[in-house]
């Protein structure tokens, strides 16, 4: 079996790619550099990251496919999921070989399973836009607490910088601890020493600015009132606003 | 900001809930530099209530006082229910400070008529005109234009609103009379009459102009009570064809009747309000927007009504067993369309997906498409199946009807025993 070991961020495997192509060897297995190599690994390359060989391969690839199947592998990428890493890789062997474009070849499981996947994480994108709440803190700040199921806040930010353009605002991701902060200017991304404070997702009362308690009870108290009793469908709200985004919503605490 | 507001926005809340539309979609509008907020193509739903219903705009009334009396309202003037005015400033604070927090989309505003429906509108207006032009606020704005307001209030609302909708709520004009003696049609269309022409002025402005003003850049839409009144399906189904042929018209909501006011001998006793064939109105009004489908196709003199234990699609695809199997390999994408099982997006894929290699069950089943209902009408290439025309579409229905609706119907053979104390 033959593996290449990579350092498991993007630029490492679109380098990993290049490898393959150069050296005409194509790994049946990726795996990072500390995990333990699997059984039966007889040829073992050990991919050495480097930016012209992983621009040269995006750039060829955009050529190849289109813009929006592009971002898709980046969805895929940004998935997180367990060898999303190796469909990666599989979709790009086939996109290059192909003589004409695979972006609509459905029949294939790549590239069905890529087209899945993209769908999966762009749902999660939308639904952190969707259910991402913001409390004003006393010094202006408007602090949102995140933890989405992929890793989505990269994918999110042109929606928050285009709508909240006039205001300071800090989104963390708990799970991952590190956060995306906007300061009437630019966003930069932020990894904050001591976060403990803010695990829990809710901003001290200490903290918070004057009205905001109010503003919360305003609106849990009119997403009340909004019900129509004789309509009650609980397993619809859950299916639209998954279960796991609840502990961040005003409305539902 | 206080405790007042609350209370009053509990009762407001209360009384704008039957509005259907929450639609934040149809206008694109992006941030400019140091301004508030920005409208994306499609809107985005920031919470669903209990009911299941999304939350996409801060759906408020102005007031719930009104002058009107109609029967199927909850906020008619006989109703003793408590009543609350918002001021324009709390109106629009509620709003801005809601969209910082990321809570809504934007506003719809509606209200109850007081004093004349000129009056009432010249306030609506000034909360929309203050909202973008003194606070720069690039949201979503839904505004309710109301029956009977004057031309010139319109035009003005249409500046400032992405959308405008006047409610017609009974679709016969005696039986609207019936409910609603204060109101007829002509009130109605009148304004929806003013919308649309607004809607092409600034259109046919804007191709000569390029930053001639936009006038309610996502249309108009519409609401209709279903089972208050004895309409039937046909009849609803034909003035929504007929409502979408005119050019502005975006949405035709239908909103299943709950008895508010059960006093009134004039409304049908209802245990409860008709989800099932609001659903399946739905479902018909997608097949006419989406699907090519005309409404005299879904519904003619023969089945004037829905079929409530199966999908509109299904129904008539049972009814034109003729016309199938369709083979996935080369009917073009209206043919594939026509099939139960198979919606916009696998009909597209398969369409897309055709060109590299042939389509076989399997990989219909993987691209999403239902086989418990597609397979009795496709053909792809592989050995024979049984399709519709051999199982007869009678076994057919019986077979895909809904589960839980078939359970409900007592067995026959199944004795019951009723025990009288």
């Amino acid at each position: 079996m033959i593996v290449f070991q990579y350092d498991k961020t993007f630029e490492g495997l679109l380098t990993a790619v290049f490898d393959a192509y150069s050296r005409k060897v194509f790994p049946e297995r990726l795996v990072s550099e500390d995990e333990p190599l699997p059984l039966f690994a007889e040829q073992v390359h050990r991919v050495i990251t480097e930016p012209e060989k992983s621009t040269r391969v995006w750039k060829a690839l955009e050529k190849k496919l289109t813009k929006s199947v592009c971002a898709m592998l980046m969805h895929v990428w940004l998935s997180e999921l367990p060898e999303s890493d190796e469909l990666l890789f599989r979709y790009m062997r086939k996109a290059f070989d192909a003589p004409m474009s695979i972006a609509t070849y459905f029949a294939d499981d790549d590239v069905l399973e890529v087209k899945k996947i993209a769908q999966k994480v762009s749902r999660e994108r939308e639904h952190v836009t969707q259910f991402v709440r913001f409390q004003k803190a006393s010094d202006d700040l408007f602090f949102a607490p995140a933890s989405p199921m992929y890793n989505v806040l990269p994918l999110t930010l042109d929606y928050f910088t285009d709508r909240f353009a006039d205001q300071i605002w800090l989104i963390y991701d708990v799970k991952r601890r590190y956060g995306y902060y906007y300061d009437l200017k630019t966003t930069s991304e932020v990894m904050l020493d001591n976060d403990e404070y803010l695990l829990s997702g809710k901003l001290d009362e200490a903290l918070m600015a004057q009205d905001e308690k109010l503003f919360q009870e305003m609106w849990k108290e009119y997403t009340l009132s909004l019900t129509i009793k004789e309509r009650l469908n609980p397993k619809l709200q859950r299916q639209y606003m998954p279960r796991r985004f609840w502990k961040y919503l005003p409305e539902k605490n | 900001m206080n405790e007042h507001v609350l209370d009053k926005l509990k009762v407001l809340a209360e009384s704008a809930k039957y509005d259907i539309s929450c639609a934040s979609s149809g206008t694109t509008r992006k941030n400019r530099p140091g301004t508030i907020g920005s409208t994306e193509g499609w809107g985005i739903c920031h919470s669903f209530t209990e009911d299941g219903r999304c939350v996409s705009l801060l759906k408020i009334m102005l007031t719930n006082a009104c002058i009107y009396d109609c029967a199927y309202c909850i906020n008619r003037r006989s109703n003793d229910i408590p009543r609350a005015t918002l001021t324009v400033q709390e109106l629009i604070d509620l709003t801005i400070e809601f969209y910082r927090r990321n809570y809504i989309e934007g506003l719809f505003l509606s209200s109850g008529v007081i004093n004349n429906p000129d009056y009432t509108m010249e306030r609506m207006v000034r909360v929309v005109k203050e909202l973008r032009t003194n606070y720069h606020y690039n949201g979503y704005i839904h505004m309710k234009s109301i029956p009977g307001a004057s031309r010139e209030l319109v035009n003005e609302a249409g500046l400032y609103a992405d959308r405008l909708s006047v409610n017609i709520e009974i679709p016969k004009e005696q039986n609207l009379k019936m409910l609603a003696p204060e109101k007829d049609h002509q009130s109605i269309y009148k304004p929806m009459f003013y919308i649309q022409q607004g809607v092409l002025a600034s259109a046919d402005e804007r191709k000569r102009f390029r930053y001639a003003p936009r006038f309610a850049p996502a249309g108009q839409s519409t609401q209709m009570i279903i089972g208050a009144t004895d309409e039937s399906d046909k009849d609803i189904l034909q003035l929504s064809t007929s409502l979408y042929q005119r050019p502005s018209m975006k949405r035709v909501y239908y909103s299943g009747f709950i008895p508010v006011n059960s006093y009134d001998t004039r409304l049908p006793a209802l245990k409860q309000a008709p989800l099932v064939r609001e659903n399946r109105l739905y479902q018909a009004d997608w097949l006419m927007r989406f699907y090519g489908f005309r409404a005299n196709e879904i519904v003619d003199d023969s089945y004037p009504n829905l079929d409530l234990e199966i999908d509109p699609k299904l129904a008539w695809a049972l009814r034109h067993s003729e016309a199938f199997p369709i083979d996935v390999n080369k009917a073009d994408y209206g043919l594939i369309l026509r099939v139960p099982g198979i919606g916009v997006k696998s009909a597209g894929l398969i369409i897309s997906s055709r060109k590299h290699r042939r389509i076989t069950a399997s990989t219909l089943t993987k691209m999403g498409v239902v086989m418990k209902k597609a397979r009795f009408f496709i053909t792809c290439g592989e050995l024979p199946t049984f399709t519709v025309n051999e199982v007869t579409p009678e076994y057919l229905r019986l077979a895909l009807m809904s589960k839980k609706s078939s359970r409900k119907e007592p067995d026959s053979k199944q004795l019951s025993f009723v025990f009288t104390e």
